[in-house]
This record gives C-alpha cells, sequence and structure tokens, in this order.
C-alpha cells in the first residue's frame, strides 16, 4: 500500500534506486528491526562513509556485536561479521583480532551491553588498549528489552525500570574510556554525521584501543518515557544543545538530563597496543628465541 | 615392589624439586614407576611444604602415600605432622639443626644428618642443603640407584649449578657411612 | 597433516597433569590461548605463557573466564587454534559461552581441571563432581565431547585427541581432569611430531558468492570459513538458517538445533572410546574414569583375589556416553558398580542405560581425596551378591 497522496509511479521510481549504501549492506536481510528515527542505522551509515572514503580492504574488516538493538549492526553489514553473546564483544573481538593482526576489527554494540554486563571488559581493553576501534551507540537506555534503565541513564529519567526517575549516578563512557588508557576518544550524536563520518576515518587507521560515543535517539523509549517528543525534536535538541569542544578533559563532559552535551574529539594518544608491547619487551628479553620477531624481521625483509 | 617417600620442609628449602628429582630418576633414569605429587595451597606456600613419591616396578594406581616407608624432613613442623604416616620399620631422615624428633618409636630406623650446615661449610651455598639431603636419602634407602639420581640432577637444576649439585649430591652420600 | 615439530618437545619428560595438557596442546598446534589464573589448573597457563613465545603462540591473561572462552572462541574464528583451562568457579562462569562456541560451531578446547565443590569448595583437592556440568552446563539442547584422562601420559594424548575431535566436528571439546591427575607428576613420552596426526580445519573452498556458512553433508558438519577469507559471511549466536542469518521460528530451529546434536549422536561411535577389562565372564563390572579408574582396580584386584568376577569398563572419553554397550553388558552382569569422586553422577546414566536389566551401585565419594580401595571392595562385593 503507498503512503497517502504520493503516486504510485513516483513510489516504484524512488524503490527501484539501489540506495547508495546497498552495496555495502546485507540486502536480503532489509527491513531492518530498526524504528523510525533510531539513530543505529545513521551511525551505520557514517561507517560506511568512512570505509568508502578510505577505500578500505572490506575483506580484511570484521566486525563484532554483542546483544541489543546496536547488537544487530554486525548482522546488516556486509563484513565479516560476528553477533555474540550479551556484553561479550570485547573478548571475541580480543581474540579475533590476535589470532590474525592483519584484520581491522570493529566492536559496533549499545551503551547498555559495552558497559552493563561488558564493562569489565571495556576497561581491560582500554587498559591493554587492545587495536580495537570500538563504536558504542548511547541512547540511554535498554531498547530491545523494552526500555529499562542503564549505566548510562541520566539521574532522574524515567525508564521502565526506574518509573520514579532514575537515582543512580550514570557512567560517563569517554571518562571512563580515556582514563583506562584509551589511545582515541570521541563523541559525537547522531546529528554530527559529517564529523562522526570523520572520527570513523580516524580510528579506522589509528592502531589501539579507539572509542568513539555515538549519542542516539531512542524516541520510542528513551523519549516517549520521558516526554522528549519525536526523533526529530530530538535532533532539534542536539542541534541546540551540543557543545563542540575537541581536547575538553573527559571528566568534564558529563552528560546530565535536560543538559548541554559536550561533543568532540577528547583523546588522542599513541600508546603502544598490546601486542605491540608484547613484540616489543618478549623481543627484547628473548632476542631471536622470539617466534613472532623473527617472523616480523622476516616480513620486513621483504 | 612399592615405596612410599614423603619430603618436607619449608616453602624455599627445594623440596618440591626434591621430589621431582627423586621421581624423574626412579622413572626416567631407573625405569620404574614413579608419581610425583605435592602439598598446594597457600598453606603451602612458605611455610609448611611436603612432596611424596611413589616408586614402584608395577602400574601405580593408588595416587597417594598411606604408610610412607621414608620420611625425609627439613622442618620440625613437617616433621611433626608426617613423623605419624611412616611405617612401624619405617626410615627417618632428618636435619638436626632443623628437627628435633624427640622420642621416636621403636623400630623406626633413624639417620640424622647436618645437611644445611654442611651445604654452608663445605660449599658456601645454603641452597644445596636439599640435595646433600638427596644425596643422604639415596645412600640410606638405595631407593634409587646413584647413577639415576646423577642424570636426573643434571637435567633438573640450572644449567651453571650441575656442578655445584653434584658437588652437594655426593657429600649428602658419602656422609653416610 | 602432522603436527608442526617447532610445538613438538620430543622426549621423556617428568610433567604433571597440566603442564602434560600444555605440551599436548602446543604439540596439537594450539596457538592462541586465553585464561585466567585460578587453581588447581594455573600451571597448564604458566607453562603455555612460558612456551608460546618460542613458538609463536599468542598468550593473554583475560580478567575473567568469561572473557577467557570467548576470545579463544574469537580466535578460532581468527583461524587459530585455540584453548582455555579452568577448574569449578571458572567453568561455571565459561558455560554462557560454551554454548555460544556449540552454536557457532566453533572448534576449540577447554580444559577443566576439577576441584571439589559446590562454589569455593576445595580449591586445592580433587573432585570429579562437573561431570553433568560438562554435559549439560550451557542452556539449549546441545551434545559435547569429554575426555577424561588418568595420568599425565593420557592428558597429553587427549589434549591432541580434543583438538582432532574439535576440528573434526566443529565444536567445543572439554578436557575433564581432575585435580589429582592435573597435579600428578609422572613420565609422559612425547612422540615426534610425524607420529603426532594433526586433523586440519575444515575450510571452505566455495564461490565468494555461492558460500554458505551453515550448509551441510552426511556427517552433518559445515564447512568453515574464517576471517580474512573474503567470504564476508555471518554468524550469530541466535537460532539462524544456513546463510547464518537469525531466524526466530518453530521451523528454523528444528532445522538447526537437532542437527547440532545429530553431529555428535550420529558419529558418536567415532568419539566414544573406553577400555574393557574382563567383561566375558563378569558378575560385576566397575565403571569408572579420570583418577578414579586407578584407584578402582586395586579394589578389582582386591575383589579378584577373593573371587569375586569382576570386570572393568574405564572411560576414556566421557561424552558421549557409551550407551550401548553399556545396555548390552547389562545383559549378562549382576551389577555395575559406578566409581566417581561425586554422590552419583555417571552413576545415573549408568543406571539409564541398564535400564534395570541388572543392578546400579555407587560407590561415592564428597571429595577432597581419592576412594578407599576397601569402600569400593565393598560395594563389589555387594554387587556380586545381587541374584
Amino acid at each position: 500500500m503507498s503512503p497517502k497522496g504520493v503516486p504510485e509511479a513516483v513510489i516504484a521510481a524512488v524503490s527501484s534506486e539501489e540506495h547508495p549504501i546497498a552495496p555495502f549492506l546485507r540486502m536480503d536481510r532489509m527491513p531492518h528491526i530498526w524504528c523510525s528515527t533510531c539513530g543505529i542505522g545513521t551511525a551505520v551509515k557514517a561507517l560506511v562513509a568512512a570505509f568508502e572514503k578510505l577505500e578500505t580492504d572490506l575483506d580484511k574488516v570484521s566486525i563484532v556485536s554483542g546483544i541489543g538493538c546496536t547488537g544487530r549492526v554486525a548482522g546488516y553489514v556486509r563484513l565479516d561479521s560476528f553477533h555474540t553473546t550479551h556484553g561479550r564483544p570485547i573478548p571475541f573481538a580480543t581474540g579475533l583480532k590476535l589470532a590474525n593482526s592483519e584484520l581491522t576489527v570493529i566492536v559496533f554494540s549499545g551503551d547498555g551491553d559495552l558497559s552493563a554486563i561488558g564493562g569489565n571488559h571495556f576497561i581491560h581493553a582500554a587498559r591493554r588498549n587492545m587495536d580495537l576501534k570500538v563504536i558504542c551507540v548511547n541512547n540511554f537506555i535498554y531498547g530491545m528489552t523494552g526500555g529499562q534503565a542503564a549505566p548510562t541513564t541520566p539521574l532522574t529519567a524515567v525508564t521502565s525500570t526506574t518509573p520514579y526517575g532514575n537515582a543512580e549516578p550514570p557512567f560517563n563512557l569517554c571518562h571512563l574510556a580515556a582514563a583506562c588508557g584509551a589511545n582515541y576518544v570521541a563523541r559525537w550524536t547522531a546529528l554530527h554525521v559529517r564529523r562522526l563520518t570523520k572520527a570513523f576515518a580516524e580510528i579506522l587507521v589509528k592502531p589501539g584501543f579507539c572509542f568513539v560515543e555515538v549519542i542516539t535517539p531512542c524516541s520510542t523509549l528513551y523519549a516517549r518515557k520521558n516526554r522528549l517528543g519525536t526523533g526529530l525534536d530530538i535532533m532539534k535538541y542536539y542541534h541546540d544543545n551540543t557543545v563542540i569542544e575537541h581536547g575538553a578533559e573527559p571528566a568534564d563532559t558529563d552528560i546530565v538530563f535536560g543538559g548541554p552535551i559536550i561533543c568532540g574529539k577528547f583523546v588522542d594518544r599513541d600508546r603502544p597496543t598490546w601486542l605491540e608491547y608484547q613484540d616489543q619487551h618478549l623481543g627484547e628479553v628473548l632476542g631471536d628465541k622470539y617466534y613472532r620477531g623473527k617472523v616480523l624481521q622476516g616480513a620486513g625483509e621483504r | 615392589m612399592r615405596r612410599e617417600i614423603r619430603i618436607t620442609g619449608f616453602g624455599g628449602q627445594g623440596v618440591i624439586l626434591s621430589g621431582v628429582i627423586v621421581g624423574k630418576a626412579a622413572s626416567i633414569y631407573d625405569n620404574k614407576n614413579a608419581t610425583m605429587s605435592q602439598a598446594y595451597g597457600p598453606e603451602a606456600r612458605g611455610s609448611a611444604c611436603s612432596t611424596q613419591i611413589l616408586v614402584d616396578d608395577k602400574e601405580i594406581l593408588y595416587p597417594y602415600i598411606r604408610k610412607s616407608d621414608v620420611l625425609v624432613a627439613m622442618s620440625q613442623e613437617g616433621f611433626s605432622k608426617f613423623v605419624g604416616e611412616l611405617k612401624a620399620d619405617g626410615v627417618l631422615i632428618y636435619d638436626e639443626d632443623m628437627v628435633n624428633p624427640g622420642e621416636v618409636k621403636k623400630g623406626i630406623k633413624v639417620y640424622p644428618i647436618k645437611a644445611q650446615r654442611m651445604a654452608e661449610t663445605d660449599l658456601g651455598r645454603k641452597i644445596v642443603t636439599n640435595i646433600v639431603m638427596l644425596g643422604f636419602f639415596t645412600a640410606v634407602t638405595q631407593a634409587v640407584p646413584k647413577e639415576a639420581m646423577v642424570e636426573a640432577i643434571k637435567t633438573s637444576v640450572p644449567k651453571g649449578t650441575i656442578d655445584l649439585n653434584l658437588k652437594a649430591f655426593d657429600l649428602g652420600y658419602d656422609a653416610f657411612e | 597433516m602432522k603436527a608442526d615439530p617447532i610445538g613438538v618437545r620430543t622426549g621423556t619428560l617428568y610433567l604433571d597433569g597440566d603442564r602434560a595438557t600444555a605440551e599436548g596442546a602446543i604439540a596439537a598446534g594450539c596457538r592462541f590461548f586465553a585464561g585466567y589464573p585460578i587453581t588447581p589448573s594455573t600451571e597448564c597457563a604458566e607453562l603455555i605463557s612460558e612456551r608460546f613465545p618460542e613458538v609463536g603462540g599468542i598468550f593473554i591473561q583475560m580478567e575473567d573466564e568469561i572473557a577467557s572462552i570467548t576470545a579463544i572462541i574469537g580466535a578460532a574464528w581468527g583461524g587459530a587454534r585455540t584453548m582455555t583451562v579452568t577448574s569449578g568457579p571458572g567453568i561455571s562462569l565459561m558455560m554462557e559461552n560454551i554454548g555460544l562456541a556449540i552454536m557457532l560451531e566453533t572448534p576449540c578446547v577447554v580444559a577443566n581441571v576439577q576441584r571439589g565443590g559446590p562454589s569455593t569448595g576445595l580449591p586445592t583437592m580433587v573432585g570429579q563432581a562437573d561431570v553433568m556440568q560438562a554435559r549439560w552446563g550451557s542452556h539449549g539442547d546441545y551434545e559435547i565431547i569429554a575426555y577424561s584422562p588418568q595420568s599425565p601420559q593420557e592428558a597429553f594424548d587427549f589434549t591432541i585427541k580434543a583438538f582432532n575431535m574439535a576440528e573434526r566436528y566443529r565444536t567445543p571439546v572439554i578436557v575433564l581432569l581432575d585435580e589429582c591427575v592435573g597435579h600428578m607428576v609422572e613420565k609422559v613420552v612425547i612422540p615426534p611430531a610425524d607420529t603426532i596426526e594433526i586433523e586440519p580445519r575444515r575450510l571452505t573452498d566455495a564461490a565468494k558468492d555461492e558460500y554458505l556458512p551453515f550448509a551441510y553433508g552426511d556427517d552433518l558438519v559445515p564447512d568453515m570459513a574464517i576471517a580474512g577469507m573474503g567470504y564476508r559471511f555471518h554468524v550469530t549466536g541466535l537460532t539462524h538458517d544456513e546463510r547464518g542469518y537469525p531466524e526466530m521460528s518453530v521451523r528454523c530451529q528444528e532445522w538447526l538445533v537437532p542437527r547440532l546434536v545429530a553431529k555428535i549422536r550420529q558419529n558418536a561411535d567415532d568419539i566414544i572410546e573406553f577400555d574393557e577389562e574382563n567383561t566375558d565372564d563378569a558378575d560385576v563390572v566397575v565403571v569408572s574414569y579420570g583418577i578414579s579408574a586407578r584407584v578402582s582396580r586395586m579394589a578389582i584386584d582386591l575383589a579378584r583375589e577373593k573371587g569375586i568376577k569382576v570386570g572393568f569398563l574405564r572411560l576414556r572419553a566421557i561424552w558421549p556416553f557409551p550407551e550401548k554397550r553399556v545396555a548390552e553388558l547389562a545383559k549378562k552382569i549382576k551389577s555395575y558398580v559406578v566409581v566417581e569422586i561425586n554422590l552419583g553422577q555417571i552413576y545415573y546414566e549408568v543406571q539409564r542405560c541398564a535400564a534395570g536389566r541388572c543392578e546400579t551401585l555407587l560407590s561415592p565419594h564428597a571429595g577432597g581425596g581419592v576412594h578407599d580401595p576397601e569402600d569400593i571392595f565393598k560395594v563389589i562385593e555387594k554387587g556380586a551378591k545381587v541374584k
């Protein structure tokens, strides 16, 4: 059935045209499960745009997700993709990356997955500076299970498990990642498509633990429960309340209900990755006996 | 014939290494079956420490000591804990400076040695006390041939310390008349 | 294919079961290990951490056992042969993602050096009470392969076997040691690399656009792609179709899960391993495994000296369980005596398979030590008196 007032011919014309990012997606899995005005698709589009910009060899990119709305990203992007268990994409990705260091490994998951059930893995991967590109879609709520509180839910915000308002202080994920040792930390909203794309392009080529938090609307649950209006209203909110402050001290970027959202690239540094440090240290200690050292040297000579 | 051997002391004396050497000597260099195990856990790290070695011509089925044939004691605590499991005609070997056995049941054959003092004065290295003890143990019990023990020591101690350890072994071995 | 000589420490070593497990893994080509320290399994991880740098392996100590099992699954999809090792509390944490390994059909090996439980229980002392957990511990329907070595030599041999079966059936395989075997030191003969057979990974050679990750043939095991080969495949812990896409339907569940179970059940004869002694004229057959099998044989010798006709069924692989053989023997004997360091686990399996054709008796032990052979003997005696 066609939407009211739109001529059939127009619909046919629009429908026949392949979506510009279709080659990057598993079109045989469409339609996706996300609500209209959800920000996850925007984040996916920005990632794809970064691939296009960098002309990335997609055969060498793997994407790992956990459980939740964002957890479904792995299923829709046409890469080697792994939809794992709740909270576990980071350790899965750690194994994947260390087994084949040629791979670029992206972890694409939600705030609940990465910071609640997966919080321990998150801090340790950041501490190790594991060479993972961690993209966290933060909508402040558990969407897939019906709108429960997350570790990111701002104080006083209403969810289905905080019906009188949340009385628990939330994590500031950028601060957490930075404090644990991440090489790259940035925050953008679903409105900042161009800047988000640029951030993704940066982390795809930057070694080490790179973390990008994408603040997105959940109009179905978070906005409805907190009377924040439609998806469009939230975008307007982002427009009016975002403060871009590159290099901001991550500790000063807490998100407060109804307050401004500080965005920008907060951290960009070059600690050695876990594997670089292993190779360097074990190479020094073991010399010729270090097998990977010999292999790496051999590769250099070729 | 099955022989059940217990070596005990405190952490840092090389008790476990001693067990490995006896077990390895018996199983690899004397073609017997030898199962060695150790008391584990926080209580065994630093304080009381023990290892058991079972040596048999036949397959070893029961993996623990039931009544020991030999107790080698390098600490009072270890001695007190394990002297009760010695067979009526068992062999007790102990370091005189470390253990005061008091009244020992009749029938138990008692062989004291000043292993730690010998290691310190004759070799200048207290660290090889356990190997002096093993030399003495080998001479007293003949549970494992001397040659097998020597081979086991060579392949178990750090590379640069083989000579020192073999000297320590001989020192202990010769201390038994 | 043959083992890579670089990982094989050919010779006669004096090793405990934990370290023999590590040597077995390295010989079998394990080159990624993630683990978390836990008594009494830690010696295995320690040896791996020492040996891996020289053989090109990657050792990582993770933040917990959940991360450890998940990392080895990820590494398997990156192409590595992988293992983790743990004990009671750790294996409980791993159960979630053993399920993931089952669902993604990921070859990997998990060694569990059993200690006394429940909970923290007896960290330094022996138990065999994780046997049913190994079989049923993760939620949902599945089959598992588990080996039970009775000596360090077998810990080495069975670990290689575990890696091979993991590859052959694309499934996690458990090496179910017990603390006694894990910590006992005995002679271990490591053969030359060219005598160690290694099962290669079942990698697909399908055309890039024709590969279906979960399409399968007669043996019910799909061919695998690993990340970076260019197949751009998808796998999920959700119920999935042959493309690997999630499909929440009865139809898809029925297509998938019975096959996951059947690929082990249908091939059980290839996996099941047991030793059988003197069952021809036996009135009583003792069933045991791990360290308890060794102790049982003392009781059997004792009983035979007293003229009791006792046979022995020693489980080398515990899972899948040798149902057919246990059922057959039940027809001609008076009783089974099951000897295990728990209060009845394999006992119920034996009873189930005997199905009333003979008595099934248990010689239990709550854990912390091995049986007194006399106690086992008494149960055998009772078993011989059954009419």
